[in-house]
């Protein structure tokens, strides 16, 4: 298991737009990826379910991945939430 | 062979094929499944799901590059059905709760609905509709009554009603008709349906029921009669009608670059309403004598970051020349301020319809306004060019608007530009309290343009996207009436012109009422202005003065409708039709 705390940057939070990306590029992946804020965890993946965790800029959520490729698709997804998205 | 009746609302003839469009929400039929019909109730979910994702890929595909970010939501709404916990849930209840694939998208629609609107955030309020929205796309594809956005092949559109948004996504090209089960000449899709010139047909009772996807329709939107699967013989009747329909438009378009004046000679401008490079051919074609206004919100709302100086300047030299000699008149940006949230840094509105939006917008944004104007500006030395400002409500902003464009006038004069004076300059009358002083504002300008679009809402405390008040949007209210009678003689008192530019100033029902009024122009969708030109032609301005007498004593309308139709009929006119 790879995770890493990233701060939300972007000005909207994690909107339909920026959870798109965040889906496309979990989709990328052969790991698992999973997003957890608070007690709660979602896949990447599900973009209905990312958007239910309602996360605002600035708000501390955790990138959890496992299996193949998991510490690149961190990497890539930290690189994405802790930027401005367009 | 059928034939079914309702009222022609948008003359013209039209053959094809019926497109069944469904709004609202849709029945569904809940059903126990036997378990061994799950595998196959599973297969049924996914190639419907696949082929709504289809869909929105071939919507995708159709939508030109400039408005690619705005729409760049599509993706969002492809991944949704993509997603991964949506399958999983509804799967499940198929699977565990034996559940058929229609009642169990509704359960997993639910159970997000619930989940966002308690976060109380009103951008996930918003994803909710898509969300429904798209399970309901996925609903009629299970039903196979695949309900696209984009008709792929030319089609005539038979609905129960169509919203404003419904009919914004209908492309002018590939439909040929609208049939809806209710509405009425004033209705939405007639309106919508006359400034496309596109035949329409409401209030047909029954008829989503009574035609079937596929059925040959054939449509007569002046008579109102429509023909269900037609025999040989009836259609070519209907070919011979719709030559004649094609004849009498061509008739039109031939006096169409004549101008309008009425039988006793008084002479009132008709304008076009444009937004886009692409409609000055068109406009120039119907006769527009100029532009009445030119909605100049589309640089800004198809693209993220603002448009620079020169880009505005390049495209409104392009309008400015394209209608040399005659006139364009800009109006300033229109729009609310949740489209630069971003750059401008502006809080969320409740209600943006009232909040921060055009000179508002403008006016707390100097830089930003006179970025706008020192594009216009520049673009007046190539022709003939007004300026008005949108949502004028009190003396103030108006000055202020003036202060700034005196400004960038000044600074361009500096910069050594060859400006001889200031164009001339209008107030948009749309808030009702701007006409309560319209007398003093029509000190200030060089003309008044009533925007009966907003006038009508503001004034009548109606949001017309709002289906449940919608149809209390009504042009011909007495008091709306009053307004513009009272905006019309502040104006003529000051010695200065009254021009319209709402939809209104294009319905043919409303133009022996506002000739009575006094307007001096009128400005209209390209397509509508041969016969606004023609029906003018055929008016008495001393006998359009006393029908506005006549009107202003009714107190409804209702009553105010009757007459109208009565005084057409006497006349020997037809309020409907484009000819006589």
């Amino acid at each position: 298991m790879v995770h890493q705390k990233v701060i939300i940057q972007n000005d909207l939070g994690l909107h339909a737009r920026p959870a798109a990306r965040l889906a496309e590029i979990a989709r990328r992946f052969k790991a698992k990826i999973y997003l957890k804020k608070g007690s709660r965890q979602v896949e990447a993946e599900s973009i209905l379910d990312v958007l239910a965790l309602a996360c605002t800029k600035g708000s501390e959520v955790e990138i959890w991945a496992e299996g193949e490729e998991a510490e690149e698709a961190v990497l890539e997804i930290a690189r994405l939430l802790s930027q401005q998205i367009v | 062979m059928k034939k079914l009746k309702g009222i022609g609302v948008s003359p013209g003839v039209a053959i094809g094929p019926a497109y069944i469009f469904l709004t609202g929400r849709i029945k569904i039929t809940r059903r126990i499944l036997k378990p061994d019909e799950v595998s196959r109730e599973l297969k049924r979910f996914h190639r419907a799901l696949e082929e709504t994702i289809r869909d929105l890929e071939e919507v995708k595909k159709h939508i030109p590059s400039e408005m690619a970010q705005p729409l760049s939501i599509i993706d969002a709404h492809i991944l949704m059905l993509k997603d991964p916990s949506l399958i999983r849930e509804t799967e499940k209840y198929i699977r565990e709760s034996f559940m058929n694939a229609e009642w169990a998208l509704r359960k997993v629609l639910s159970r997000y609905r619930q989940i966002f609107l308690s976060l109380g955030d009103f951008y996930l309020r918003e994803r909710v509709h898509d969300l429904e929205h798209l399970i309901d796309k996925v609903i009629l594809a299970l039903q196979g009554q695949n309900n696209q956005t984009v008709l792929k092949e030319p089609a005539i559109i038979v609905a129960h009603d169509l919203s404003p948004a419904d009919t914004a996504r209908l492309r002018p090209d590939t439909t040929q008709a609208f049939v809806t089960e209710v509405g009425s000449r004033t209705s939405h899709t007639a309106i919508v349906a006359r400034s496309l010139g596109i035949p329409a047909v409401v209030a047909v009772k029954g008829v989503t029921e009574k035609v079937n996807p596929g059925d040959l329709l054939i449509v007569d939107g002046l008579s109102g009669e429509v023909i269900v699967n037609p025999t040989q013989e009836v259609i070519e009747e209907f070919l011979d009608r719709r030559i004649e329909c094609q004849e009498r438009r061509a008739h039109l378009s031939r006096f169409a670059k004549e101008p309008a004046q009425t039988l006793d000679g008084r002479r009132v401008a008709v304008r076009a309403n444009i937004e886009l490079l692409d409609e000055i051919p068109l406009a120039l074609e119907f006769g527009a004598e100029g532009v009445g206004l030119y909605r100049t919100e589309y640089l800004y709302v198809t693209r993220k970051d603002l448009p620079s100086e020169e880009e505005l300047y390049a495209t409104y030299r392009q309008v400015v020349e394209g209608f040399r000699p005659e006139m364009v008149t800009f109006r300033t940006l229109d729009i609310g301020g949740d489209k630069f949230a971003e750059e401008l840094e502006l809080p969320e509105e409740i209600n943006p319809a009232l909040g921060v939006r055009a000179i508002r917008l403008c006016l707390k944004n100097p830089a930003f306004f006179k970025t706008q104007l020192r594009a216009i500006l520049r673009a007046s030395i190539y022709g003939k060019v007004r300026i008005m400002f949108p949502m004028i409500s009190g003396l103030n902003e108006l000055h202020q608007a003036k202060e700034f464009l005196k400004e960038a006038f000044e600074e361009l004069r500096e910069e050594g530009l060859e400006l001889q004076e200031l164009p001339a300059l209008g107030a948009m009358i749309e808030v009702p309290s701007a006409v309560a002083i319209a007398d003093l504002l029509a000190r200030e300008v060089d003309f008044f343009s009533i925007g009966t679009n907003d006038l009508i809402q503001y004034a009548l405390a109606i949001d017309r996207g709002n289906e449940e008040v919608a149809h209390l949007y009504e042009p011909l209210h007495p008091a709306i009436l009053r307004l513009i009678k009272q905006t019309v003689e502040a104006g003529h008192q000051a010695g200065i012109q009254v021009a319209m530019c709402g939809e209104m100033a294009g319905e043919l029902f409303c133009i022996p009422l506002l000739i009575g009024f006094g307007l001096d122009e009128l400005s209209m969708n390209p397509q509508a202005i041969p016969a606004v030109k023609n029906i003018i032609r055929h008016l008495s301005y001393k006998e359009c003065q006393e029908l506005v007498e006549e009107v202003l004593n009714l107190p409804a309308p209702e009553e105010i409708r009757l007459l109208l139709l009565e005084w057409f009929e006497k006349r020997g006119l037809s309020p409907f039709w484009n000819f006589l």
